[in-house]
């Protein structure tokens, strides 16, 4: 299980601080915690509130690799501060960018622009491709299965390594108003995505985007962790801070006999 | 229709173990021994991948062995009584890479000798071969406490590789083989979840995991080999897919368990044959069977089934790189 650690974002006041007051060592600091415990990549997302994105982008590159060799996730919706980040990405180490729909409205060929910047960085960069056209985020497993389908072939259509691309079906808050069927559907969704392609595509799933807004935050991410990753789930955007949500990642591998048993499965499965 | 390609690849490797130290590293040795580095299942991928070949460490009793049958004592029948002639002659006769030291008569039961005896031992053996030693205690855990500090001691230095270590007994053996600058056996009873632990625990006490060598446990042909099978296949493939605490190289012990063996050793069976060429059969068919499973180290007693083993990993690993 490859977990995307979340806590370089903007949206976090820590973050939007640093940002604001240039001051790295918050960065590096959160950088080398969720190193520390059991993060694969660390995502990096500059939030709404910096006015250079793609300079804050840069900015945050270089402090965490000053510091750190983690693989990083570019995670912004706009090319430009993608690549204004591949400029400086150490992409030796391995990346993703995060992340593209498959289309959009005033962009046609946006999962192109992904598949070719994630081919340029070098053969260790893959990308995030959420279920999403230009029509929106499908409600129900069908119109998501199809998204994910045109995905993979457009990636095979473009020579693109399978092995490099994550499908992420979009988690959404279970708070909002008849939301709570989209679980179910997601991973419904998952039981069919795992065979576009052989070996499958690995899926992601933004985590925390579930529990928004509710009072059991930890509890609803770890438990649709556990049963998603039965579904085929191989990686997520997550908290890494957050130990029992990596328990539960350690013992569902177990459990999934991924890793084999030991008496302290749980320390060693972070080291 | 052409063949497909069904060669995996994977992302881990067994690590790379050097036994042996030379005067230029401080030790008296005169060759070391390499193993490990494989990083695909035996048979499974290109030359590249196999790692280093697996080696033959021969046996040598501290004392006279009591219950050998004929046939096996037969080789060693001049030297038996000097475990520096015996190991001798395992190098300079039989070709031995290693020498394994089993510290036999330190057990309660079998002589119950002290630590003098066992130091003198290791440094007689010392003396005698360049090669590479393990150095084995007798099992009981309260003799091998008192002894095997001092032999690790005696051998300071050398890289040798000490054990074995368990679960629940591990902490005064691993920390002067920490400090003797030795390799550790840890040892597990045919249990990976035990062996993944016992390593945990080592690892623990600040001993380094790319110093040590795991030992599952053996159980000879006709006599639970299938187990061992599978818990060495079951270990290399943790190592391939990344598994840190399970990517060690593994010893095991095929000339004891393939001479316990009633098949190997008993003389009165007309219809099976000569008991001269039985056990070295048998030990050679354990052997070979484990080697494909993914062991690195293997001990054995017969000269003509390490002969023949020998043989064998030579075609395997070595025929093709």
């Amino acid at each position: 299980m490859l977990i995307i650690a979340e806590r370089i974002n903007g949206m976090f006041t820590d973050v939007k601080q640093a940002i604001a007051d240039k001051d790295k060592k918050v960065i590096q600091d959160l950088a080398k915690r969720q190193t520390d415990t059991g993060a694969a990549y660390l995502d990096v997302n500059v939030g709404t509130a910096a006015a250079d994105q793609e300079g804050t982008m840069q900015w945050l590159v270089e402090s965490i690799q000053e510091t750190c060799s983690t693989p990083l996730c570019l995670d912004s919706q706009k090319p430009d501060v993608i690549i204004a980040g591949l400029k400086v990405l150490n992409a030796e180490n391995g990346g993703i960018l995060n992340s593209t729909p498959l289309n959009k409205k005033n962009d046609d060929e946006i999962l192109d622009k992904f598949i070719e910047m994630a081919t340029q960085a070098g053969p260790k960069v893959g990308i995030i491709a959420l279920t999403m056209d230009k029509n929106g985020v499908p409600q129900d497993t069908d119109n998501r299965v199809a998204i994910a389908a045109e995905i993979v072939s457009k990636a095979m259509e473009k020579g693109f390594d399978t092995q490099r691309l994550f499908i992420d079906p979009i988690v959404l808050p279970v708070k909002v108003p008849n939301a709570q069927v989209q679980p179910t559907n997601i991973l419904n969704a998952m039981d069919q995505i795992k065979y576009l392609c052989d070996p499958a595509p690995h899926m992601t799933v933004g985590l925390s985007n579930l529990s928004q807004g509710t009072n059991e935050r930890s509890l609803i991410n770890r438990i649709f962790l556990a049963m998603a990753m039965s579904h085929g789930l191989d990686s997520a955007i997550a908290d890494t801070l957050d130990e029992d949500l990596m328990n539960v990642v350690a013992t569902s591998e177990m459990l999934m006999n991924k890793q084999i048993y030991s008496d302290s499965f749980l320390k060693v499965y972070a080291s | 229709m052409p063949v497909p390609e069904i060669a995996e690849s994977f992302a881990g490797s067994v690590n790379l173990v050097t036994l042996g130290a030379t005067k230029d590293e401080g030790g008296t040795r005169s060759s070391t021994v390499t193993v490990g580095g494989a990083k695909n299942v035996v048979f499974g991928g290109s030359a590249e991948d196999a790692g280093r070949a697996p080696v033959v460490a021969m046996d040598v009793l501290d004392s006279k062995p009591k219950d050998w049958p004929d046939a096996l004592v037969e080789p060693y029948k001049d030297v038996i009584d000097s475990p520096a002639d015996w190991a001798k002659k395992c190098v300079e006769e039989f070709g031995a890479e290693m020498i394994c030291i089993k510290f036999e008569a330190i057990h309660p039961d079998k002589g119950d000798k002290d630590a003098d005896h066992a130091v003198k031992v290791t440094g007689d053996v010392l003396k005698a071969v360049g090669v590479p030693l393990v150095l084995w205690g007798c099992g009981n855990d309260e003799k091998d406490n008192q002894v095997m500090p001092k032999v690790s001691g005696a051998a300071k230095g050398e890289k040798c590789l000490i054990g074995a270590v368990t679960e629940d007994n591990y902490k005064s053996l691993t920390a002067i083989a920490l400090a003797d600058g030795h390799f550790l056996i840890t040892q597990a009873p045919l249990d990976i979840n035990i062996a993944k632990q016992v390593n945990i625990l080592a690892s623990d006490m600040g001993f380094p995991l790319e110093r040590i060598v795991t030992f599952q446990s053996t159980g000879a042909l006709g006599y639970g080999i299938e187990y061992a099978y599978s818990i060495q296949e079951r270990q290399r493939l943790a190592a391939l897919a990344g598994d840190k605490m399970m990517a060690m190289p593994s010893i095991c012990d095929v000339g004891y368990e393939a001479w316990r063996a009633k098949e190997a050793k008993l003389e009165d069976a007309p219809g099976w044959g000569g008991a001269g060429d039985r056990g070295p059969m048998w030990e050679t068919a354990t052997a070979t069977c484990l080697l494909q499973a993914g062991v690195d180290i293997i001990r054995m007693r017969h000269p003509r089934a390490v002969a023949t083993v020998r043989n064998f990993i030579d075609q395997v690993w070595k025929s093709n790189s």
